[in-house]
C-alpha cells in the first residue's frame, strides 16, 4: 500500500508549516513564555507531525518529504519533552548558595583530595629532608632553587618594590595560570579519577618540599607569612577542583550503584558547575592577593598581619562553605 | 570490543515515534573547530588592540587586562555561543552542526559548561588528540567533555519544503485514466522498488544513454508485469515514460 503523496502533502503542510513557525520562534527567542493555549497548540502540532511520520515510515518512499517531517518532529520533540526549568534571570542569591551546597553534598570526594594533598605533602617533606639535592627534581622552579636563607635576606632588605609596574600583569598571569590548573585537576577525573589523583599529589609534594625546604632552615615564619594571604584561599580552590575531579569519576565508576552511567553524570552536573565557577571565583581573588600582598614581606608588612590576614580568610572561607545555603 | 561507530543518533520518543538524527563526523568537527580558533585569533588581536586604550592607565593595567580578557574570552567562547546559539559556535552554524543533549533534548547551562571545561583534557597533548581518539572510539562520535556533559554533536538536517511536484510533474497522465488500475497497481506495488524508481527519474539525465534505456526497461517490465493497463493507455509510451506515469499513478497524480 502506498500513500496518496500528494493529497498527504496538501492536507497536512498547513500544520508542518505552524510547527516550524512556533519552533523557529522558539529558538530565536530562547526565553518565550508560552501560554497554555500556545503549549497545547504545539502539543498538538507535535502530535500530528509525529503521526504523519509514522504514516511516512509505513505507507511512503520518498526521502526527501521523510527527512522533512523527521526533523520537525526532532526538534519539537526536545521542546516538548524539556522537563527541565527554562534558564531565566540569574537569581545570584540562589547561584551563590549553589556552591557551598554542592561542596557539602560530597564530602567524601573533598576529604579524599585533601588527604591524597597530605599525602604529597608528607612525600615531599620527607624527600628533600632525605635528600635536599632532590629538590632540582621535586621543585623544578627557579624561584625556589635557591637558598631560603639567602632569599629571606634579599626580600627583607629590599628597598624599592621589585613588582612596581608588573604588579596587575602578574595578578592577570596568576590568575589564569591558578584557574588552568583548577581545571585540568577537576577535568581529570573523566580519567576514572587517575589525573585528578596525580595532580592532586604532586602539587602536595611541591608544598611539602617547599615547606621543608624554608621550615628546615628556620624560616618558618617568612614561608607563613608569605604564602597564607593567597594559599589559603588558592589552596583550597584546587582541592574543590579535586573534589569536583573525584565527582566526575564516581559519576564515570558508579560502583554499586544501579543508575545508568548517563543519569549520574546528569545528577551531578550542577554540582560540577557549581564547584567549578565557585572554585574560579576563588582563584581571582588569590591572583589578587599573591600579587599585591603576598610577595610585600617584613619590615613593609610585617608577617604578624600577613598571617593574621590568611587566617582570617581561611576562618571566612570555612563559615561561608559550612554555613551558607543551609536552611 | 568496541561497538561500530554510529552514523545517526536514533530516538525513541515516549509515543513510539522513532526518529533519527545525523551525527557529525570528526572531519567537520575538526573543521568547526578551525573556524573557531580563527575567530578566537580575530579577538585576541580585538582585545590587544582594544586594551591598548587602558594604556593611559599604565602599561601594566593594560597588559593585565589583555591578558585576562584573553583567557576569558577563550574559556567562554564556546560556552556563550552554545548556551545563546542553543548549541552552536560561529564555525558549528557555518558547518551546519549543533551539539545536543544526547537523548535529543535541548542543552542545559551545565552540560554546556562541563563540556567545554573538558577540552582541557580533551585537548591533551596537543591538537585534541585524546578528543580525536575517543571521538573515533565512541560508539556516538563523542570527546570525553560530551560523555561526561551527555552531549552528542549532530549534523542539522536541512528544512526542504517537500518537492512532490519533481516527483510526479503535473502533465497528462493515461495510465491515470484508468484509477481502479491505479490503485491495484498502488496495492501491489513494492516501497522499495518505487524508491529506486523515484530515484532514477531524479538522475535520469546524469546517465549513459544505454544505461538509460537499459535500467527504465528494466523497472517497466516490473510496473508492467504488476497490472496490464489497456493498450488505449499505453499505447506510443517509452519504457521510461511508462515507468514514470506509473509513479504518478501511485502517488496519486
Amino acid at each position: 500500500m502506498i500513500l496518496d503523496l500528494p493529497r498527504f502533502v496538501t492536507a497536512e503542510r498547513v500544520y508542518w508549516n505552524e510547527l516550524q513557525t512556533v519552533l523557529d520562534r522558539l529558538r530565536l527567542e530562547p526565553n518565550w513564555r508560552m501560554s497554555i493555549p500556545e503549549i497545547e497548540r504545539l502539543h498538538y502540532l507535535y502530535e500530528r507531525c509525529s503521526a504523519d511520520l509514522v504514516r511516512l515510515d509505513t505507507f511512503a518512499t520518498e526521502p526527501q518529504l521523510r527527512a522533512y517531517v523527521e526533523s520537525l518532529v526532532a526538534r519539537a520533540y526536545a521542546e516538548i519533552h524539556e522537563t527541565r526549568a527554562r534558564a531565566g534571570k540569574i537569581r545570584w542569591g540562589a547561584f551563590i548558595a549553589a556552591f557551598p551546597r554542592a561542596f557539602r553534598r560530597h564530602p567524601g570526594a573533598f576529604r579524599l583530595a585533601v588527604g591524597l594533598t597530605l599525602a604529597g605533602c608528607a612525600f615531599g617533606w620527607f624527600a628533600i629532608r632525605a635528600d635536599p639535592d632532590a629538590k632540582a627534581v621535586l621543585m623544578p622552579f627557579p624561584a625556589l632553587m635557591g637558598s631560603p636563607a639567602k632569599r629571606v635576606a634579599e626580600e627583607e632588605s629590599m628597598k624599592t618594590d621589585r613588582l612596581h609596574g608588573h604588579k596587575a600583569s602578574f595578578s592577570a598571569q596568576l590568575m589564569t595560570h591558578n584557574i588552568q590548573v583548577t581545571v585540568m585537576t577537576m577535568a581529570a577525573g573523566i580519567t576514572w579519577g587517575v589525573g585528578t589523583i596525580i595532580l592532586l599529589f604532586y602539587n602536595g609534594v611541591i608544598l611539602g618540599a617547599v615547606a621543608a625546604d624554608y621550615v628546615g632552615a628556620g624560616y618558618g615564619q617568612f614561608l607563613a607569612g608569605w604564602l597564607l594571604p593567597h594559599g589559603a584561599i588558592e589552596i583550597p580552590a584546587i582541592l574543590l577542583g579535586g573534589q569536583a575531579g573525584f565527582i566526575l569519576a564516581g559519576a564515570l565508576i558508579g560502583s554499586g550503584e544501579r543508575t545508568s552511567r548517563t543519569e549520574r553524570l546528569r545528577s551531578v552536573a550542577h554540582d560540577l558547575l557549581a564547584i567549578a565557577l565557585g572554585a574560579v571565583a576563588m582563584l581571582v581573588w588569590a591572583g589578587i592577593v599573591e600579587a599585591f600582598v603576598s610577595q610585600y614581606h617584613q619590615p613593609v608588612l610585617p608577617y604578624s598581619l600577613k598571617i593574621a590576614f590568611g587566617i582570617l580568610e581561611m576562618a571566612a572561607l570555612s563559615i561561608f562553605l559550612s554555613r551558607v545555603g543551609r536552611t | 570490543m568496541t561497538p561500530p561507530r554510529a552514523s545517526a543518533l536514533r530516538i525513541e520518543t515516549p509515543e513510539g515515534v522513532v526518529f533519527s538524527l545525523r551525527l557529525a563526523s570528526p572531519v567537520l568537527r575538526a573543521l568547526a573547530w578551525a573556524v573557531d580558533a580563527l575567530v578566537l585569533a580575530a579577538a585576541a588581536t580585538a582585545i590587544e588592540k582594544g586594551a591598548r586604550v587602558f594604556a593611559m592607565l599604565g602599561t601594566d593595567w593594560a597588559t593585565a587586562l589583555d591578558v585576562f580578557l584573553y583567557f576569558a574570552a577563550s574559556m567562554a567562547y564556546a560556552m556563550v555561543f552554545e548556551w545563546y546559539w542553543r548549541g552552536q559556535t560561529l564555525g558549528k552554524r557555518l558547518f551546519g552542526l549543533r551539539v545536543v543533549d544526547a537523548q535529543g533534548l535541548r542543552l542545559r547551562p551545565a552540560q554546556v559548561v562541563l563540556r567545554n571545561l573538558l577540552r582541557a583534557v580533551d585537548f591533551l597533548p596537543a591538537a585534541y588528540l585524546v578528543g580525536v581518539t575517543a571521538c573515533l572510539v565512541s560508539r556516538k562520535g563523542q570527546r570525553l567533555g560530551d560523555l561526561a556533559a551527555n552531549t552528542v554533536v549532530l549534523r542539522e538536517a536541512r528544512l526542504l519544503e517537500p518537492d512532490v511536484e519533481r516527483i510526479a510533474p503535473v502533465k497528462y497522465n493515461s495510465l491515470a485514466a484508468f484509477p481502479h488500475l491505479a490503485a491495484r497497481l498502488r496495492s501491489r506495488v513494492n516501497p522499495e522498488a518505487v524508491r529506486i524508481a523515484v530515484t532514477a527519474l531524479a538522475l535520469r539525465d546524469g546517465y549513459e544513454p544505454p544505461a538509460r534505456v537499459e535500467l527504465f526497461g528494466e523497472l517497466a517490465g516490473y510496473f508492467r508485469a504488476l497490472v496490464g493497463f489497456p493498450e488505449a493507455a499505453v499505447e506510443g509510451l517509452t519504457d521510461e515514460q511508462y515507468v514514470r506515469s506509473a509513479v504518478r499513478a501511485i502517488y496519486g497524480k
